[in-house]
């Protein structure tokens, strides 16, 4: 039972850790993209990062279940190069990806916009190139948004249920991450197990989250 | 030598307006560009850094061509020698007043460079603070220091003095004059400012409208209704009473505010918040310094 425990505890973080570090490499472009473009289709990009937020996470789940199940035409070229993601990680870390995305897209992009032109200007004409002024100028100055997306991404993905039933499943060291498990437990009327789940999940979120802000907040003052 | 004939739509308050910037400016010079808000003048800046794009036409900087419409060159700000002072100074936040100049340093000389600045502006004591923790004039300085960084062919300054006190002002414009002094660089400087435009720059461009009407020294922009006066001072008309058959004319001349009797014609030409050439003629000021011990 405990082995078990652990087991599930440390899939869940592991999800979540994967999760949060593709979503910040994919994020921090998306959300100059979004902050920085002229593009009439910038409605239509926002809509769609915005989505999860709205969507029941189980309707997502089911066209990636459908999406990934041999017969459809994406699931077919998958199986054809011998990637399986029905029912296995890899798939829970590309659902939990779609389903976190605005809450890392979003803080940055709101920090982004806050950034003043004359910030990057100013870099350019110190003969600094998009990248490094970004690497350099932009991300230390966003900071606070850079942790708020990762806190938020990281502890939704921890939380999420829907998505990860629909296209998981509950295989044990494969795809049963603890907010299944509690399900599980619970079901099986095995309260103390869902009980010690639940109580290390309210845990350690609550700490992460804790830390965060104190050091949010210890940052943001010397800026000031 | 810097040779500047561009075409820009612009998005005014007053609608859409079609600028067409020419001119020359030598090497070494202090130009201001003075004019109306709304004339073009930070445009036109803009327009030299390579932070906008110009619809047609030619930016050559010492014979090397910036822009040019036919030849498809459009240098990138990056590969521009410019430095650039923006009017809210763009300091890096999270980097201290060295780091901010060092950032801008592209080797190790540049970086020994650094100190020199750091004592020329007089910042060597500010060098470990944030940019956060100085005042707005500290804050100016150290933008100017870290546009200086990269030996720039031009320097850009977007009304850089136009948020700070008299007499802050006052100490910044005489260090702008040092560092043209010293480092002969070619310099372009927005301006409002009557007093600083004369005090600082070799010539001035009058910019309305998206053109240049006129290049001339800032005496004779200034001074274009010549009176053989002996005393010449310009001033803003703040208040007009019509005193039959005179008209007493408040002005501010500095930070002095004048009263003086008009004739009711003379009067009929001003108008309240214009500038205007007082001239007095036939007697000798007495001129004495007030610090005098």
């Amino acid at each position: 039972m405990e082995a078990e425990f652990i087991e599930t505890m440390l899939l869940t973080f592991e999800l979540a850790s994967i999760t949060t570090l593709i979503l910040l490499f994919i994020s921090i472009p998306l959300a100059a993209f979004l902050v920085f473009t002229k593009t009439r289709f910038k409605s239509i990009v926002e809509t769609i990062v915005s989505m999860p937020l709205v969507l029941p996470p189980s309707v997502l789940g089911f066209y990636l279940l459908l999406a990934f199940s041999p017969a459809s035409f994406i699931g077919e070229f998958l199986t054809s190069h011998g990637i399986r993601l029905a029912f296995s990680f890899e798939g829970l870390v590309i659902g939990s990806v779609l389903f976190s995305l605005p809450f890392m897209v979003h803080p940055i992009q709101s920090a982004l916009s806050q950034v003043p032109r004359s910030i990057f200007e100013a870099a350019y004409t110190l003969g600094k190139s998009k990248l490094t002024t970004l690497v350099r100028v932009i991300l230390p100055l966003i900071r606070h948004g850079l942790i708020s997306g990762i806190v938020l991404a990281f502890a939704h993905t921890v939380g999420e249920f829907g998505v990860i039933l629909m296209i998981g499943g509950n295989i044990p060291d494969e795809t049963r991450v603890a907010s299944i498990a509690i399900y599980d437990e619970v079901e099986s009327l095995n309260y103390a197990m869902a009980h010690q789940y639940a109580l290390t999940l309210f845990i350690v979120t609550f700490s992460i989250l804790l830390l965060v802000y104190t050091l949010n907040k210890k940052s943001l003052e010397g800026l000031k | 030598m810097i040779i500047v004939n561009v075409t820009k739509q612009l998005n005014t308050a007053d609608g859409i307006l079609q600028a067409h910037f020419e001119l020359t400016i030598n090497g070494g010079e202090f130009l201001t560009l003075f004019g109306p808000s709304g004339a073009g003048k930070t445009t036109l800046m803009r327009l030299v850094a390579g932070l906008e794009t110009p619809d047609s036409g030619h930016i050559e900087v010492d014979g090397e061509v910036w822009f040019d419409s036919k030849l498809k060159i459009n240098l990138p700000p990056q590969k521009r020698s410019v430095g650039f002072v923006f009017q809210d100074y763009a300091l890096f936040p999270t980097m201290n007043v060295r780091q901010n100049l060092i950032f801008a340093a592209e080797n190790n000389s540049g970086r020994k460079y650094v100190d020199t600045l750091l004592e020329m502006i007089e910042l060597t004591s500010l060098a470990s603070r944030l940019p956060a923790t100085l005042s707005g004039g500290q804050k100016q300085r150290v933008a100017l220091a870290r546009a200086l960084v990269r030996h720039p062919k031009i320097l850009l300054l977007d009304e850089p003095l136009s948020a700070l006190d008299p007499a802050m002002r006052q100490k910044l414009q005489n260090e702008l004059m040092m560092i043209h002094d010293r480092l002969g660089v070619t310099t372009l400087l927005v301006s409002h400012d009557i007093a600083e435009t004369v005090k600082l720059s070799d010539r001035l461009a009058a910019i309305e409208t998206g053109h240049v009407k006129r290049i001339c020294t800032p005496i004779e922009f200034f001074t274009t209704h010549t009176l053989s006066g002996k005393l010449q001072l310009i001033g803003e008309v703040l208040k007009i009473e019509k005193e039959s058959p005179i008209v007493i004319v408040t002005l501010l001349i500095g930070s002095s505010i004048i009263q003086t009797v008009v004739s009711r014609d003379e009067g009929e030409r001003l108008q309240v918040g214009e500038h205007a050439l007082i001239s007095v003629k036939a007697f000798n000021p007495i001129v004495i310094p007030l610090n005098e011990k």
